[in-house]
């Protein structure tokens, strides 16, 4: 379980994040919903340690990760995996490579054994055999997603964070990515945190249901509560009246 | 690009690399790893800027150089030459220093003696010769001293 | 005129903030270089980007170096009747000066400028961060690698740019002008002394690692999209430029 307490953060002046609180149910998929830039993205990196809150605690099984120290931060992160927007797949890698960077990095496993789990990940996310010889300059934005959800999958996480991850894809591909995600979570369990602002397909995903605005959050619940919400911000983001929201 | 190659590459650079920066040193700043030769001192009236470096010659060919240069508390200038071991100097040869061209540079110049003793490393040139100063002579000429 | 000092302050400061950081970064990275994993392969990589990839333009910028100062070296001392001081005018040139300038001056517009560019589009598309929630240190991966491999190539760089030079120059001054190839090499050989080889070095290592520091610096905090990729790249150019002959002043008042 994950929980964050009062998280506070602000940049140059501006506060991003305004005592956000939430928790993360272990083995659950908790979705943060909420228009572009009200901090989602800032949230989910506090979780992934990439940021450092200015006040408030991330609490991981009832320890703050800010106070990890040495072996210990560096075990949360074996448990962690970040699926970032963009993929953030290495440029100068393959494709395979990249999927087989954290076995190569993190582990022993000799290098049969490495392919093996690399092409039963590719399989799994209905990538054709052949793009493992490909650079991700060469893929579709989709095919990145895939390969990037395949390289977080590989590590075997018990927590998964997806940065917006159908954003900028098409519908299909958006649904097939959606699929995947709920898919992969039967067979393995893991906690996750999906943020995203494709409503209302990401429902489809979620087991909870958050949703931020102007660095808080302002409603919280099961997808069928939050579609029923009263609070008109809400409502007006669940049919898309940003005009609302801006006022 | 395949990992042979970038080690192959990149080795090749190396090699290289040290070759050009081990005929700098060795060849050009002679650097010297087992320094031979031994050392004698001479000292001058004036050396009139004969630098650290310059040649040693007898009879035009090159024996050493000049490894420092300092000055006595008398005010002469005292030089440490280092000669090859080859060249053994009798007593009384005599050290004068030169000029290469007009401008050009300065060297000492030995000329070898017929003495019977040599001179022992870390022994002294008795007989020197200091510069031949250009404006000395056109003054002497002038005042019809020469 | 309080606004203008005010300025003037704010820019002083900002300047020591940036000295001190980066110095800071240098530690970090250097330090790195010490603990386990050692990434021998990730250093190779490096050396080729930065030194192979460079030795192509570093021999003609060499070759027309030593040409340029033989035939003007030639002219200027044929006026004293001393042609013989070629070899020797054209060696501590190159020794000194031209070789450890020009070769840092060419791989920090060849490979410092590449070096942030590849940094900060890792850092715009979040490959940084990726790197560290999968344990791996940013720094360790891709920074102390890099500054390792200007480290090494740099030096061996610049010895390459002075041989050439010195063939450039023996091109010029012995084939075409004439000049007795023994009195070339000799005069070379005679005057210069393992201080200036040793000056070279020592300002060769410290422009290579100044380099690479700079652009690896700029690149990892760069910000704003593709827009702030193409402004630290311009950064890295300049700065790098201003720092290599502020130290080549600074070295060579000390070593001379």
């Amino acid at each position: 379980m994950i929980q964050i307490i009062d998280l506070c953060k602000s940049f140059n002046g501006q506060l991003v994040l305004d005592h956000v609180n939430l928790v993360l149910p272990k083995g659950k998929i908790t979705v943060v919903i909420g228009k572009s830039g009200v901090g989602k993205s800032v949230l989910l990196k506090h979780i992934a340690g990439l940021l450092k809150p200015d006040a408030g605690r991330v609490l991981v099984e009832g320890r703050d990760i800010n106070h990890l120290r040495g072996r210990e931060l560096y075990d949360y992160k074996l448990r962690l995996a970040v699926l970032f927007q963009g993929g953030a797949l290495f440029d100068s890698l393959t494709v395979f490579e990249n999927i087989a960077f954290p076995l190569r990095e993190k582990t022993r496993l000799p290098e049969s054994e490495i392919a093996h789990r690399v092409r039963q990940r590719l399989e799994e996310m209905n990538l054709p055999p052949e793009v493992e010889y490909k650079f991700p300059d060469e893929l579709s934005g989709g095919m990145k997603k895939r390969v990037a959800f395949a390289r977080a999958m590989v590590q075997e996480p018990e927590i998964i964070l997806f940065d917006e991850p159908v954003t900028g894809l098409d519908p299909p591909m958006a649904s097939s990515v959606f699929h995947l995600i709920i898919k992969t979570h039967q067979d393995h369990g893991y906690t996750a945190l999906v943020v995203s602002h494709d409503i209302p397909e990401v429902f489809q995903v979620a087991d909870f249901v958050a949703m931020m605005h102007r660095g808080r959050i302002i409603a919280y619940g099961t997808p069928p509560e939050i579609q029923a919400h009263p609070d008109p911000l809400v409502q007006a983001f669940l049919h898309g009246e940003p005009d609302f929201l801006e006022a | 690009m395949s990992r042979g190659n970038i080690e192959l590459l990149v080795g090749l650079f190396v090699l290289i690399g040290l070759a050009s920066l081990t005929y700098l040193a060795l060849h050009l700043g002679e650097l010297e790893l087992f320094s031979h030769g031994y050392r004698v001192y001479a000292v001058f009236d004036n050396i009139s800027g004969l630098k650290t470096g310059a040649p040693v010659e007898v009879a035009g060919v090159e024996v050493g150089k000049v490894e420092a240069v300092e000055m006595t508390q008398d005010f002469r200038a005292k030089l440490t030459l280092k000669l090859d071991t080859k060249v053994v100097l009798k007593e009384d040869t005599i050290a004068s220093i030169r000029t290469k061209g007009i401008i050009g540079d300065k060297f000492v110049k030995l000329t070898p003696g017929f003495s019977d003793k040599v001179i022992p490393p870390g022994g002294t040139i008795r007989e020197t010769e200091s510069v031949l100063e250009l404006e000395e002579l056109i003054s002497k000429y002038v005042h019809g001293k020469v | 005129m309080v606004a203008l000092l005010r300025r003037l302050g704010c820019w002083a400061l900002g300047l020591v903030r940036e000295a001190g950081g980066m110095m800071l970064f240098l530690l970090e990275g250097l330090a790195l270089a010490f603990v386990p994993p050692f990434r021998f392969r990730r250093l190779l990589q490096e050396m080729y980007l930065i030194g192979v990839r460079s030795v192509l333009i570093i021999l003609l910028t060499a070759a027309f170096t030593g040409m340029i100062l033989a035939l003007q070296g030639f002219y200027t001392l044929k006026q004293y009747g001393s042609e013989g001081a070629l070899g020797s005018a054209v060696a501590l040139s190159l020794i000194r000066e031209m070789g450890p300038v020009l070769t840092a001056l060419m791989v920090s517009a060849r490979a410092g400028s590449a070096v942030t560019a590849e940094i900060g589009i890792m850092r715009i598309t979040e490959q940084l961060d990726a790197l560290d929630t999968m344990a791996v240190s940013p720094m360790q991966y891709v920074v102390m690698p890099k500054l390792l491999a200007g480290l090494i190539t740099v030096p061996l760089l610049t010895a390459i740019f002075d041989v050439m030079g010195i063939i450039g120059g023996y091109i010029v001054g012995v084939i075409l002008l004439g000049l007795s190839s023994g009195i070339y090499f000799s005069e070379m050989v005679r005057s210069v002394v393992p201080l200036d080889i040793n000056g070279g070095i020592v300002k060769s290592l410290v422009f290579g690692l100044t380099i690479i520091l700079v652009a690896c610096y700029k690149g990892y905090y760069t910000e704003h999209g593709a827009e702030g990729v193409s402004r630290a790249t311009n950064q890295t150019v300049v700065l790098s430029a201003v720092l290599i002959l502020a130290w080549d002043y600074l070295l060579t008042s000390f070593f001379m």
